[in-house]
């Protein structure tokens, strides 16, 4: 394809060792999508690369690629300077290429050493070699740090970070060269996280290089030395992770400056038009005061656990107060149902959009249209047609991705689906916004489309009250922030009244006495 | 219904009972016999007869499907509204009565299944196997445990699933073949396109979510189990016509039937899927295998196996068709 290799760069010492890998202005369309438009990217030995991208940037199909499940239109892999061309999986691994998936691919009744040797497992005249396997899988746990797994234990027993371990362990055993990890803390805890951060660093030390992969840009930041970051199918940044900063990182992935992501247009702040006086539910929350007026983003930070999805819950009347009370354009409105709620113009975004906040396997016309149908109705029947014009003018407005109006929800991505969840607010017309975690587990592009949107609501002279677990979105969107901590909500203050630690302290439990507190 | 603005797969969807339907009758096609003595005008009556109680059941039963709930109560429901009827008509009521009041029992029961299930939130398999002994020994208590003969028959209840005028030809077609019709024409519009039935949808797919988005749902599943027993007493009026006795022992397993046709018919048992013509279809195409099978003479149970086949690969097609499409599509999801 290439007949002339033109470096772009020339290298000041003609002879260093050829790199781990190097994969070298590949390309890949499906029919007319083009999935890889010519991405570059070089790892040395024992190097920890992140390869960073927005859902769709084409981060999988390049792992596809690497694994061998699919091949490149053109340009060229080597490894070690040896060409690379994997026809499968297999292939890949035994070439010393391991790929480490999102979803496990374990034996859940098999034990961790049978799990760990699956497939190459030792024999002696077509029979297992137990006690070669026992030290194969031994020493494989031993290198990754984890000799006090229990060998003998069903994967089913272990957590999923022990797991994941033993997936690890698992691809040590043949000895790999390049071993890529697909978001692999983003089901685990802080503390499984570092874990897992050490072990990478062990294997960065016996030569492996490593490919990591992941939406958590602070993650890739500690954990690997360079980057790449992959948009629209190109490789667009590469470079000492050292050297960047994050915000450099993430224009890269979106293309667009940061001031853009959290675009802030004045508003001017009107009525109070939610007001919660010593709101407290059977179990958390215990204690919430908040005045909310209309055009105003109202952040709630808080950790984990915190109460603050029970106290959306509660003004919203999906759980019941046990004090305090509640009143609506200064009307008191304590005791409440969903549906009074909706009435009054309350919307609720609920952070579980996939067990709570859509009907999956129906359309996106059902889902943005259910909690007023009324408007697309013709004499008591649903019209499609009048579903169908009230959809796509939401999905135009929001950028949604999808086939049509009548695709099943449950076959978007992440963040088209948390844009209809949106819609269906939207649609509703509600007036005051309860928004629940509304930019998690979706791309930065969604993200900073949901900020927009959620700024010009607000220009509109909506109220949004914006719960999250992410200090950056917060300090960027909202107006006032409040924290909560053990069920209680802390004072509202403007956010320029806050520092970033003091927002944290607030949350753990720590903070400092203030004596302006009311 | 538009169908330019469904997707094909839910175009696949809808007609894939009809699709079943014929199939079933080419095969019958290819045989000469059922060629000579299944493909007449007559014998379609017949089948269509056949078909009234199975489908009128299924139409409740449909609701109650969709909204991700069972009813296993149905047959033992028409039974005991068979001896509703035949009670009524022995007090001498007339037609307007005994129709109203029977549907009015089925509807009771219902009203006590969903009342149930939603204030002790029970699963409805329980709560509706429940009702299947209760019902089954309400029916045979009311009846003295024998079965209910009126003295002075009501014409036009007995006339309703009566086939026997012009036996040699299509028409004319029983009341209750016409009843059917007609109101699985009015449910289908009812599921699919009115508020109500779009709520039905909603909580079948996810309570939760529905819960979320302001619809009612206690208020909503007690209607639908309500309503599921109103047209399960509709059916025990034509059970009643059908022996013009009421027969506290009828119906049994008239539930599975029942669950067979809307299943046939595309629905899903956990919920948020299903349609009235399918479940129909479902039900008309289970009464021709059984009048297919009768006219082969073969033994009763090649058609139990047939049916059982039969229910298995309408599900197994929901499962195989979207592994082919990932299948073909794998190539393009990045």
């Amino acid at each position: 394809m290439f007949p002339k290799t033109i470096t772009p760069m020339p290298l000041a010492d003609p002879s260093p060792p050829p790199p781990r890998l190097r994969i070298d202005r590949v390309a890949k369309r499906f029919g007319p999508t083009v999935a890889l438009d010519g991405v570059s990217l070089e790892v040395a030995a024992g190097e920890v690369h992140a390869l960073i991208g927005e859902n769709g940037a084409g981060k999988s199909t390049l792992m596809k690629v690497l694994s061998g499940a699919h091949r490149p239109d053109t340009g060229s892999l080597t490894l070690d300077g040896q060409p690379f061309a994997p026809s499968d999986p297999l292939h890949a691994r035994n070439s010393g290429v391991a790929m480490i998936y999102q979803e496990l691919n374990l034996a859940p009744d098999l034990s961790v050493e049978e799990n760990i040797l699956l497939g190459r497992e030792p024999t002696t005249l077509g029979w297992i070699n137990r006690a070669k396997r026992r030290r194969l899988a031994k020493r494989a746990l031993e290198e990754i740090g984890q000799p006090q797994m229990p060998l003998d234990d069903p994967i089913r027993s272990l957590t999923i970070a022990q797991q994941q371990l033993v997936e690890i362990a698992r691809a040590l055993v043949s000895e790999p060269r390049v071993l890529i990890m697909d978001e692999p803390t983003s089901s685990l805890t802080q503390v499984d996280t570092e874990n897992l951060f050490g072990v990478i660093a062990r294997m960065s030390q016996r030569g492996v290089s490593v490919i990591y992969i992941s939406h958590f840009l602070e993650e890739c930041q500690r954990v690997a030395s360079r980057y790449t970051v992959l948009r629209d199918g190109q490789s667009v940044g590469t470079g000492a992770m050292a050297e960047a900063s994050l915000e450099q990182i993430i224009q890269l992935m979106v293309g667009r400056e940061i001031d853009e992501i959290y675009p802030r247009t004045s508003r001017s702040v009107g009525e109070p038009v939610l007001e919660l006086s010593g709101v407290a539910g059977l179990a958390k929350p215990s204690c919430v005061n908040l005045t909310l007026h209309a055009g105003e983003i109202v952040g709630v930070f808080g950790l984990v656990g915190a109460g603050r999805t029970e106290t959306l819950r509660a003004v919203f009347g999906l759980d019941r107060l046990a004090k305090g009370s509640v009143s609506i354009y200064s009307r008191e409105a304590t005791h409440s149902t969903p549906a009074k709620r909706l009435a009054n113009g309350v919307g609720l975004l609920s952070e579980n959009r996939k067990e709570e906040g859509l009907l999956l396997n129906r359309s996106v016309a059902d889902n943005l249209t259910l909690t007023r149908l009324g408007t697309v109705s013709r004499l008591g029947l649903v019209s499609d047609a009048a579903q169908a014009v009230a959809s796509e003018k939401w999905m135009a407005m929001l950028d949604v991705k999808a086939s049509s109006a009548v695709q099943p929800v449950g076959e978007l991505s992440g963040g088209n689906q948390q844009k209809i969840a949106l819609g269906r607010l939207l649609h509703h017309d509600a007036r005051i916004l309860l928004l629940d975690e509304p930019t998690r587990g979706i791309d930065v592009g969604s993200k900073a489309q949901i900020y927009r949107l959620m700024n010009e609501l607000a220009g509109q002279g909506k109220a949004i009250v914006f719960v999250s677990s992410y200090l950056p979105e917060l300090l960027g969107v909202c107006d006032r922030i409040g924290v909560m901590c053990r069920g209680e909500l802390s004072e509202v203050r403007p956010v320029a009244d806050w520092s970033e630690q003091e927002i944290i302290r607030t949350a753990v439990g720590q903070a400092e006495p203030r004596e302006a507190a009311a | 219904m538009n169908l330019a603005r469904l997707g094909s797969r839910d175009f696949l969807k809808a007609v894939r009972p009809f699709v079943g339907l014929f199939v079933v009758l080419l095969l019958f096609a290819m045989d000469a016999e059922l060629r000579s003595l299944f493909f007449k005008g007559s014998n379609f009556k017949m089948i269509l007869t056949q078909t009234v109680i199975v489908a009128i059941g299924a139409m409740g039963m449909t609701l109650v499907i969709v909204s991700g709930g069972i009813d296993l109560s149905a047959g033992s429901v028409v039974a005991l509204c068979s001896v509703v009827t035949a009670k009524l008509i022995e007090q001498g009521h007339g037609f307007a009565a005994v129709l109203a009041l029977t549907v009015l029992a089925g509807a009771l029961a219902g009203l006590a299944n969903g009342g149930i299930i939603t204030a002790v939130r029970m699963m409805p398999f329980i709560v509706t196997l429940g009702m299947m002994g209760i019902a089954r020994g309400i029916s045979k208590w009311l009846a003295n445990n024998q079965t209910v003969n009126p003295e002075q028959p009501l014409e036009s209840v007995n006339s309703l699933m009566d086939n026997s005028q012009s036996p040699l030809t299509f028409f004319p077609l029983p009341d209750g073949v016409w009843l059917a019709l007609g109101l699985a024409v009015v449910m289908a519009v009812v599921l699919r396109s009115t508020v109500f039935g779009r709520y039905v949808f909603a909580i079948g797919s996810n309570e939760d979510t529905a819960r979320l988005c302001g619809i009612r749902v206690n208020v909503n599943k007690v209607a639908i189990y309500a309503l599921a027993g109103a047209f399960f007493g509709l059916a025990g009026v034509m059970q009643f016509s059908r022996l013009t006795q009421g027969d506290p022992s009828v119906a049994i397993g008239l539930e599975l039937q029942i669950i067979a046709a809307v299943v046939i018919g595309g629905a899903s048992l956990s919920g948020g899927a299903g349609s009235i013509p399918g479940s129909v279809i479902g039900a008309f195409m289970m009464a021709c295998l059984a009048n297919g099978s009768g006219i082969k003479v073969w033994p009763n149970y090649m058609q139990e196996i047939i049916i059982g086949v039969v229910i298995i690969l309408a599900v197994a097609m929901d499962k195989v068709e979207p592994m082919l499409q990932r299948f073909f599509r794998r190539g393009t999801n990045d």
